[in-house]
């Protein structure tokens, strides 16, 4: 059984066909990566798999449990939860108290999700920040304080849009390996990139998005060299940089 | 407990509120002995719009829904309080819990209706203020109510704890809405530290990003309109048994709700302070005016006998706050200290 089974998802704004009969599974252990030009529908995926929207029609199962159309609370607290592309930190807390939120989920108690919070925020090199606004960190730190509050659920199932987007490639490297280390803790993760030497290096498989419909699906390497996907997304210089 | 923990706990900031909620009650509680007895009426008003503003700003300043129909739970308190008592002989105490109990049931009720169907800012605040003009005009047409003439306390012939009633210008009428302020903060305290208040503040931030690390949304926004709806319905039961009468105006007018509003925007919104502050300035202000234009310095000698200088100065200031402390009197300066 499949970790997640998506099927035949649809999510149809006023005519707008933003999700067509999407359908994709993932693996407990996988990485998938997810690529596609702008519009295509890859955060309406996302959220339409974990409860902000709701779909117009198909199913979500997540560990064989439909949760189509389920409170994205709940949907979180099962242990699929997702990050959002424009971070949206509390503005009024501070780091650690951001991240101990989502600590609540384990612990009623404020001290305890207080110190659980502070472990998370140590592994994910946040500490210099932990006790100043959530608001004052720079977009790495906010990226990272995403990843932090949504690990904080200890998720089994973690869906990361753009993680990467608005670094530079410096803060770009230490991330990346963050994120292999998710795989040794046992955490499946689909992620929405468009910066391709990272989807590269971290996907067992990739899907391509388009136009709301999956365009292909397969090991990097037959995706990057499907025809339809150069002329859809990656474009020519792609190859050409490749070569 | 070992020493070391101790001072963890006097550090951490729930623990320095306490301290000043406690030295300050304490040092208010004077307020009787110091106070001239003419004054007294002025410091029970003032008492009473901070916890009206203390109950508003659990709902609108940590919560985020602006309410502008607090007048609604105010006056389910108030007539809870004299229905129960002229009606059935039951006391005010009784009576105050009762409110509580109701106003806490009709602010879940109609805040679950208004956030069911997305109603939020202008909008959400607007049905507020409808649903207490509804409470209004059905109050004036209840028979079971008297209609428009409310209800006369019968007064006793000797003070009593029971009845919540004493003599005029009893200390008692100051050192109860005192209680009841101090208890409504020390609710605001805990939950400010609590599970509960934090889920509440992070909705107010960000409904999405907290609905998506697992907070039941609309449970915790219900419980924070529960607890400011008894909160004010707290403060009506005592205004009913202080000025031993009710009508629907007094009860449920629009007046009402702007008092609950006032003191926490002047003083600081989402603050613990803040409407505390904010009742402390507004309370005395007609007081503080009328006393100036019934002998003013020679600079304002032109205004003397005239009336509406509270009025007046009440917009200026709310004004030059606006301008000037746009996080009010407490929460401006606290932001400059913490800086």
């Amino acid at each position: 059984m499949s970790l997640l089974d998506v099927r035949d998802l649809s999510k149809h704004f006023a005519g707008l066909r933003a999700l067509h009969n999407v359908s994709l599974t993932v693996e407990a252990g996988e990485f998938l990566g997810i690529i596609g030009p702008n519009g295509a529908g890859k955060t309406t995926l996302f959220s339409t798999i974990s409860g902000q929207l709701r779909p117009t029609s198909g199913r979500v199962l997540f560990d064989g449990k439909d949760i189509t159309g389920a409170r994205a609370d709940r949907i979180a607290r099962a242990g699929l939860v997702r990050t959002f592309q424009l971070t949206r930190p509390f503005e009024s807390m501070t780091v650690l108290d951001n991240v101990a939120i989502a600590a609540h989920a384990y612990h009623r108690r404020r001290s305890a999700a207080r110190d659980a919070a502070a472990e998370v925020i140590a592994q994910l090199g946040l500490d210099p920040w932990r006790d100043r606004p959530a608001v004052a960190l720079p977009t790495a730190g906010l990226k990272r304080l995403e990843l932090a509050r949504a690990l904080m659920l200890r998720p089994r199932l973690l869906l990361l849009d753009e993680v990467l987007a608005g670094l530079v490639p410096t803060e770009r490297a230490p991330l990346i390996d963050l994120l292999r280390t998710l795989r040794d803790q046992g955490i499946t993760v689909v992620f929405i990139e468009h910066i391709m030497a990272a989807v590269m290096a971290l996907s067992d498989r990739v899907l391509v998005l388009h136009h709301g419909e999956v365009l292909a699906q397969g090991t990097p390497a037959e995706v990057t060299a499907n025809q339809r996907v150069v002329e859809a997304y990656l474009g020519e210089e792609f190859l050409i940089a490749d070569s | 407990m070992t020493g070391l923990s101790w001072r963890s706990v006097l550090r951490s900031p729930g623990a320095r509120q306490f301290a000043v909620l406690i030295v300050g009650t304490a040092l208010l509680a004077c307020l009787p002995y110091v106070l001239p007895v003419e004054r007294h009426a002025v410091a029970v008003r003032t008492l009473t719009f901070a916890i009206i503003a203390v109950g508003w700003n659990i709902m609108s300043g940590y919560g985020g829904m602006f309410s502008f129909g607090h007048a609604a739970f105010f006056g389910i308190g108030a007539y809870a309080d004299a229905y129960l008592l002229v009606s059935h002989g039951i006391s005010p105490w009784i009576g105050m819990l009762v409110g509580g109990g109701v106003a806490a049931g009709f602010g879940v009720a109609t805040a679950y209706l208004l956030l069911r169907y997305r109603l939020a800012g202008a909008y959400f605040a607007l049905a507020t203020f409808a649903f207490a003009q509804m409470l209004l005009l059905l109050v004036s047409n209840l028979d079971i109510l008297n209609k428009t003439l409310g209800f006369n306390i019968p007064i006793l012939r000797d003070s009593s704890w029971a009845m919540m009633q004493f003599e005029q210008n009893s200390n008692n009428y100051i050192w109860i809405p005192l209680g009841l302020l101090a208890l409504a903060l020390a609710v605001n305290i805990l939950l400010v530290h609590s599970r509960t208040g934090q889920y509440i503040m992070a909705i107010r931030d960000d409904e999405t990003a907290a609905e998506s690390l697992g907070v039941p949304v609309m449970r915790y926004r219900l419980v924070a309109v529960a607890i400011s709806s008894a909160i004010t319905a707290a403060a009506g039961a005592f205004y009913t048994q202080y000025y031993l009468y009710v009508d629907p105006n007094t009860a449920f007018g629009a007046t009402v709700s702007v008092q609950a509003i006032v003191p926490a925007v002047i003083g600081g919104i989402g603050t613990i302070w803040g409407p505390v502050v904010g009742a402390a300035v507004v309370g005395p202000l007609s007081e503080v005016t009328a006393t100036i234009l019934r002998d003013p310095p020679p600079a304002l000698s032109f205004l003397e006998g005239k009336s509406g200088l509270d009025v007046a100065t009440y917009g200026i200031l709310l004004i030059i706050i606006v301008l000037f402390l746009s996080r009010g009197i407490y929460g401006s300066l606290a932001e400059r200290f913490r800086r």
